[in-house]
């Protein structure tokens, strides 16, 4: 059943920084090979003679369909499992003989249920001979990192998935590994709950709250690769062989709308959906300048708010001499507090008004507004929109530099899907419509779905439209 | 392996092995079996003084203590035993498969047959005094009860989720920590119910042999099996009945102050990942745990003890690396090895080859009369199988389906089922003698007597597993009651039956060489088996035919199970398994 038929690629392409034996490597395969036994006397290849390094600093996901040795890589990197041949190195040391210092989070968690939170967290440093007060002092304090507050006393059947999850982390990350090994973590978790853990593994991880130098992640989902990882193994089975080693090189954090997030997930999603095809080069990940680099920018979220009530909020916050609670203000105004924050947002969006500690205080901007009349106030709404909203910039931009001075409105709902959702794209394009009309910054024709330059409005478009009617 | 089935003295391995492995097996039993024979005869000639046995009930709490304490040794041998055991043959190997084939033919022996070249083997050892049975009697209770603990304990090392052992390597547990934070706790459960399984068998065992005769020789302890066998010869009824009473009152109790504080304690290494809703109660735990003594001492003890030990092998170098759960220990075995493998291997050819000597002298008409009895027994056995899945299965479904009966049954059957039932043996042997019935069919209700609980208990427990939505389906499709009994409930109890049955069926013979052979009031009641030709052996001490006797039992005994009792259990685990 041995199957040579594939030669091993040891080091793939677009790989320069990745796996060159370099000095920083704390964790090293040279040429590791896994057979497993049979009861046949026959052996199974499932891994062919491979070189991986992990390197201080980075993230490191290795990806690959099941049956690809994901699992058995990383036990033969963390020590608990022995290549049938070649080494690996721990800081170039044999790892068998070496005093290293992993830890792994599993997929199942792995907790012991009949020691509570803290007892399980406290147990590796029971195995390396922590004194019970230190023991019990760095457990707590690693408990309270990951939100786990309170929780010490409840064993481990009383919480949700998540929870354990948490645990499962605490217990990881209280030894200080220098390399954190991470099997599936995720994958056991619902979508909201991974989501969440992901990135505070992430904040963890940016902020250097872990001592931790390297993250190793083993997984089979694309996108939490491509939201992860600085570098990105594939794995390609029978037997398993890298396929393909490249860099991430977007910036954190990432967005999953943004293209090219999601032209390296079509990248990914290609290579292993064609196992017999020799993968292409990584695409192209660069951020700078593109030709259409408005649509690399960020629309910020419009909140969904008149401008008739940020009118009225600065109004009755100058009354309260500029500054309020915001809990107070919606107490006077009747309002439920979700109904309020909305309009605090767009004041603040607008540059009227700044948030501090929970209290709203108007700006001199704020104050003029708020102390001008009606067409004032449209002006001063106007310059603020320009100058702080993108979406309505982008507007106007476009209005000015048509001949015709009119857009349809799909054109900046394409744009605004993919970003956001098609109902919170609408809802966007909505509030931007009721901005930009209150600011006379354009008109719409809600007929013909179109943006119309105000000053044109009557005359152009009369005669747009008489001559497309001409036309017909 | 986990243990589903609660009350089980034979677990059955789902694995297979080579055939050679049972010839190796076997060739061990029977030079350890002349060794032991060998050395019991050249002693014999020593005199033991014989401990009197009074009638008086005064004496009972006294006798009561001496078989408690001798059942307490036993059990704790026993559970030292089995831990060492499982631990050693789950962590080496190479021996493995010899150490679980050896597992496997001996909790199905029955151990009784051994009982007097045991107790010659020790009384040779402790020439001319009582120490010498009473060493005897505890090997021989041991033997009885330390099989299944083993197996069980080994079985749930076995099973542990591959990533928990995973996350005591990587965080580099010593043995020690693995050991009481990790392998003990997960076994635990396995533990206590064998436990309660094998004290029942212990118990069995210990009121037939504290008192035996062999020759013109009387063997006997203070104790209330030689109390109630006593009170059997001289025809005492009070007396018998006052030391049948005391048994029940032992099991009970036990069974109320040990077995169900445990069952409730080690409800916290239940392996689950939700909480269940269903637990055991035990007001005697409740009382421990409020007790402020008992639920702060032991962990402060606990932790004096512990944490030097924690620190002392922290120091060792060898607990600062990762040990692979592979590819250890790959060197070749040492040349020291491979010479004590041929000399046991010598010793055990050269046993073997003596015993088997020892067999040739065996006469024709003697092995004439063996092979009658094997049969005899074999379907006396199999009859009293047979009897107690009659009346059990509709008993036990009956009670299993109704909720609020099996909730007051459950815990009745599982206290009978561990109730010796060697102590009633006597009162219907009297009865037996007063109708004038022989022992033929006699022993069958004697076995009956030892095994129904097992059955019974396990099909209720079976019944309470199907689940009600299958009920509702029966109902609402009007099935008729030969559709309910052949498509839901027989299928539904299918597991539950079989390990009854299994474990039924090595009682049945266990029983067998008591149930077929007993001397009440000067008169010896006897029939055809081979229960009854042990114990004419034994008490004729003829040798070879006791040797052929146990060898021709044991052999029945494993073939069933491998043959019929096997194959029945992987279709119980594969096709009439209810996943929930």
């Amino acid at each position: 059943m041995q199957n040579a038929a594939i030669p091993s690629q040891p080091s793939a392409q677009n790989s320069e920084a990745a796996s060159s034996p370099t000095v920083s490597a704390i964790i090293r395969a040279e040429k590791v090979e896994k057979y497993y036994a049979q009861p046949s006397q026959n052996r199974i290849q499932v891994i062919s003679p491979t070189d991986l390094s992990v390197v201080a600093g980075e993230i490191l996901a290795l990806l690959g369909p099941s049956g690809s040795g994901k699992s058995t890589m990383l036990r033969m990197l963390t020590g608990l499992s022995t290549p049938t041949a070649g080494q690996v190195y721990w800081h170039e040391t044999p790892i068998a003989n070496a005093e290293t210092n992993v830890s792994i989070v599993f997929q199942s968690f792995a907790l012991f249920p009949w020691l509570t939170v803290l007892e399980n967290v406290e147990a590796p440093l029971q195995a390396r001979g922590v004194d019970p007060e230190e023991r019990r002092a760095r457990s707590m304090k690693m408990l309270d990192t990951v939100g786990l507050d309170g929780f010490e006393a409840a064993y481990p059947k009383e919480l949700s998935g998540g929870m354990k999850q948490r645990v499962g982390f605490a217990r990881a990350l209280v030894v200080e590994p220098e390399v954190l090994f991470m099997d599936e973590p995720f994958s056991a978790l619902d979508v909201l709950t991974a989501e969440n853990l992901r990135s505070e593994l992430l904040e963890l991880w940016a902020n250097k709250t872990m001592p931790t130098k390297a993250v190793f992640i083993v997984t089979h989902n694309i996108e939490e690769a491509v939201l992860l990882a600085d570098r990105i193994v594939v794995l390609g089975r029978n037997p398993g062989h890298i396929r393909t080693d490249f860099r991430v090189q977007l910036p954190q954090p990432r967005d999953r709308k943004s293209e090219p997030f999601t032209q390296l997930v079509d990248y990914i999603y290609k290579v292993l959906t064609r196992p017999d095809v020799a993968p292409a080069e990584a695409p192209d990940q660069q951020t700078g300048p593109r030709p259409r680099d408005q649509r690399q920018m960020h629309y910020q979220m419009l909140p969904h708010a008149r401008p008739g009530g940020v009118a009225g909020l600065l109004e009755l916050l100058l009354d309260k001499g500029g500054r309020d609670d915001i809990y107070r203000l919606a107490d006077d105004l009747a309002f439920e507090i979700d109904d309020l924050l909305p309009i605090v947002d767009a004041a603040q969006l607008l540059g009227f008004l700044t948030i501090d500690e929970g209290d709203a205080a108007i700006t001199p901007s704020g104050t003029e507004f708020a102390n001008s009349e009606i067409l004032r106030q449209k002006e001063l709404f106007r310059d603020a929109a320009i100058t702080n909203v993108l979406l309505l910039r982008q507007i106007r931009r476009a209005l000015e530099s048509k001949s015709d001075h009119t857009v349809p409105e799909e054109f900046f709902l394409d744009m605004l899907d993919e970003q956001f959702s098609e109902e919170e794209g609408l809802r966007q394009m909505e509030t931007a419509t009721a901005w930009g009309r209150y600011a006379e910054l354009f008109d719409f024709d809600s007929g013909r779905r179109r943006f119309v330059l105000p000053d044109v409005s009557e005359e152009d478009a009369a005669n747009e439209n008489s001559a497309s009617e001409d036309g017909k | 392996m986990k243990i589903q089935h609660p009350l089980a003295r034979t677990l059955v391995t789902a694995r297979s092995w080579p055939f050679f492995m049972d010839l190796v097996v076997a060739g061990v039993a029977l030079s350890v079996f002349f060794a032991v024979v060998s050395t019991g005869v050249y002693w014999l000639g020593k005199p033991v003084p014989v401990v009197p046995i009074s009638n008086s009930i005064s004496a009972l709490p006294l006798y009561a203590f001496y078989s408690i304490v001798r059942m307490g040794i036993a059990y704790m041998l026993s559970l030292a035993f089995a831990i060492s055991y499982g631990y050693i043959a789950a962590y080496n190997p190479r021996i493995e498969p010899l150490m679980v084939a050896v597992l496997d033919i001996l909790q199905s022996i029955p151990v009784l047959s051994f009982l007097p070249p045991v107790v010659l083997a020790m009384v040779a050892l402790v020439p001319g005094h009582q120490l010498g049975i009473e060493m005897g009697v505890i090997l021989l209770i041991f033997t009885g009860q330390v099989w299944n603990l083993a197996f069980s304990f080994y079985s749930s090392l076995k099973s542990i989720p591959r990533e928990m052992v995973e996350a005591s390597r990587i965080y580099r547990f010593s043995a020690w920590q693995r050991f009481i934070q990790l392998e003990m706790p997960y076994a635990a459960i396995g533990l206590v119910w064998n436990s309660i399984v094998s004290v029942a068998g212990g118990w069995f065992a210990l009121i037939f042999c504290e008192t035996f005769t062999m020759g013109d020789r009387n063997f006997q302890l203070p104790g209330l099996g030689s109390y109630i066998q006593t009170a059997t010869y001289s025809g005492d009824m009070r007396a018998l009945w006052s030391g049948i009473a005391a048994v029940v009152l032992i099991v009970v109790a036990t069974d109320q102050l040990v077995w169900r504080p445990l069952i409730a304690w080690s409800d916290k290494f239940k392996f689950e990942q939700v909480e269940s809703t269903e637990r055991v109660t035990s007001p005697i735990l409740e009382l421990l745990r409020r007790s402020n003594l008992f639920s702060t001492l032991p962990g402060r003890v606990f932790s004096r003890i512990d944490e030097p030990i924690f620190r002392r092998l922290a120091k060792n170098p060898k607990s600062h690396v990762v040990h692979a759960l592979d590819g250890e220990d790959r060197s070749r075995p040492s040349a020291a090895l491979w010479t004590m493998a041929a000399l046991a291997a010598v010793f055990v050819f050269w046993g073997a080859t003596k015993a088997a000597l020892m067999l040739a002298t065996v006469t024709w008409p003697e092995l004439r009369l063996l092979l009658e009895g094997a049969a005899a027994t074999f379907l006396r056995v199999n009859a009293s199988l047979l009897i107690s899945a009659a009346w059990t299965i509709p008993v036990g479904v009956a009670i299993g389906l109704n909720p609020r009966l099996a909730r007051i049954v459950q815990p009745i059957a599982q206290i009978l089922a561990s109730v010796p039932a060697t102590a009633f043996f006597p009162i219907l042997l009297m009865g037996l003698v007063k109708i004038g019935g022989g022992l033929g069919v006699g022993s069958i209700a004697l076995m009956l007597l030892g095994t129904q609980w097992y059955i019974l208990f396990n099909v209720i427990a079976g019944a309470m597993s199907i689940p009600s939505d299958l009920r509702e389906v029966s109902t609402l499709y009007h099935f008729t009651r030969w559709q309910r009994w052949t498509r839901l409930i027989l299928p539904g109890i299918f597991p539950y039956l079989i390990t009854g049955m299994v474990t039924a069926s090595g009682g049945a013979w266990n029983a067998s060489v008591m149930a077929e052979y007993s001397h009440v009031k000067d008169r010896t009641l006897e029939t055809i088996g081979l229960g009854a030709q042990i114990d004419a052996a034994t008490d004729s001490g003829r040798f070879p035919v006791l040797l052929l006797a146990t060898i021709m039992i044991s052999l029945m005994v494993v073939t069933m199970n491998r043959l019929v009792w096997r194959r029945l259990y992987r279709l119980a685990e594969t096709r009439y398994k209810l996943e929930t």
